[in-house]
């Protein structure tokens, strides 16, 4: 007897595209903003907040949902890390550290 | 130096970045075989926990009170969300949810073969979330420091829900153990059936498992087969002495040398006859997979057309 392995069955296979892909943040509570969780499969913005509901809040995790369409989430290349993000490293300027007080004071 | 482009030196860069720890992220550079190897672990993963629902779901219906029913419905459901984080964190990686269903259901690729056996009394459901569920929290919380991080974050997410899997089955067995005679022969029987096929979940020992070492050399894996098992064997022996029941092995013993328990050998013959599609219940399983994904089509078509139909009405508003 063949099992699955041996014997794939294509014919009632459907083609059918999946529903679009969003991406799901969440205020943890009140006071925090909003971080990103993860990512859920929905038709339309209700249903992906339901589903969000369901998939990421089912043990208190959250207080309030955003969902956002992946495809709308426009992301920094990481090639471009070096440029983008190591400037400020040669500016220890910014930081109090860089700056020396008087000990005995409360600066 | 500016970066190059040639694939060598990529993929020396990627294997340094690794060997400092680096967590590798969905748009970075990474080399072929790392991105199949990923998504195939990630999909069987994720098809593990989805069919994973069928041998506890068999039971829900008949769970023994409304107490228990409540749990098992809990847990079953946060198998649901275990695939769903997972498919998710494997669609990063640029394959369709689509096409890993498809995948699942021609029988393609694999999910763990455990979820092959039949759950035949109330009992099994306590030797699942005690056994099944403790061997897949030994294995996951290893993966939590996985160099993928996507899978990485999804594995933190599940550990933190899978605690509670593993003690419900524990306290579910221990009340049949201390209950009347016929319940506690029926936890032993559970106990008897699922304990080898448990050890089995961590996989063939690393002398015989070829992809361990590059697995390993890219932190995909972090412990290996052998080692996870022992630290489940090790962790097991007290909690099943608490539960006042046998594990079905005469050479389990203490060994004060290694400071580990010794335990038999693993009839891997078994194991191979189950992954190859023998088990007991391989077809049923992929059938009931492709029977809601069959049945489930006009909603997932419907929903869609209502969404068309409501899109194009707040445009031509
Ligand atoms: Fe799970
Ligand atoms: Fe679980």
């Amino acid at each position: 007897m063949g099992g699955p392995a041996e014997q794939p069955d294509f014919r009632s296979v459907s083609h059918a595209e999946d529903w679009p892909l969003w991406e799901v943040f969440l205020r943890g509570r009140r006071g925090l903003s909003h971080q990103h969780v993860g990512s859920l499969h929905a038709p339309d913005p209700e249903l992906a907040l339901q589903n969000a509901r369901d998939l990421y809040t089912r043990r208190g995790e959250g207080v309030s949902i955003w969902v956002v369409r992946s495809t709308e989430v426009h992301a920094s290349d990481p090639d471009d890390q070096g440029p983008l993000f190591d400037p400020p490293s040669d500016k220890a300027y910014r930081h109090p550290t860089f700056y020396s007080v008087p000990e005995d004071l409360q600066l | 130096m500016p970066p190059t482009n040639s694939d060598e030196s990529r993929d020396l860069a990627f294997q340094e970045a690794i060997d400092a720890d680096r967590t590798v992220e969905p748009r970075d550079w990474m080399p072929e075989r790392y991105r199949s190897t990923m998504v195939r672990q990630i999909a069987q993963h994720a098809h593990s926990e989805i069919i994973g629902m069928q041998p506890e779901g068999n039971w829900i219906t008949r769970a023994p009170s409304l107490r228990r029913k409540a749990i098992l419905l809990a847990k079953v459901q946060d198998e649901a969300g275990h695939g769903l984080y997972l498919y998710a964190a494997a669609e990063t990686l640029g394959v369709e949810r689509r096409e890993l269903t498809e995948l699942l259901i021609t029988g393609r690729q694999k999910y763990s073969s455990i979820f092959n056996y039949p759950t035949l009394t109330w009992a099994d459901v306590g030797a699942i979330g005690w056994l099944v569920d403790g061997a897949a929290i030994t294995n996951q919380l290893a993966l939590t420091k996985t160099s993928y991080g996507p899978y990485a974050r999804a594995m933190v997410r599940i550990c933190r829900e899978e605690s509670f899997h593993q003690r419900q089955g524990f306290e579910l067995l221990s009340e049949l153990s201390r209950g009347t005679a016929a319940q506690h022969e029926m936890a032993q029987d559970a106990v008897n059936r699922w304990w080898w096929p448990a050890l089995m979940m961590f996989g063939p020992p690393d002398t015989e498992s070829p992809n361990t070492a590059q697995s390993m050399a890219w932190k995909i894996k972090r412990v290996s087969n052998d080692d996870l098992r022992q630290r489940f064997v090790d962790m097991t022996v007290p909690q099943a002495q608490a539960l006042a029941l046998d594990l079905p092995d005469p050479q389990l013993r203490w060994n004060d040398a290694r400071d580990h328990y010794d335990f038999g050998p693993i009839d891997w013959e078994e194991f191979r006859q189950v992954v190859s599609g023998h088990g007991a219940c391989n077809a049923q399983r992929i059938a009931v997979r492709r029977a809601a994904d069959e049945d489930g089509a006009w909603v997932r078509e419907a929903a869609r057309a209502w969404e068309g139909r409501q899109s194009s009405r707040t445009s031509a508003a």
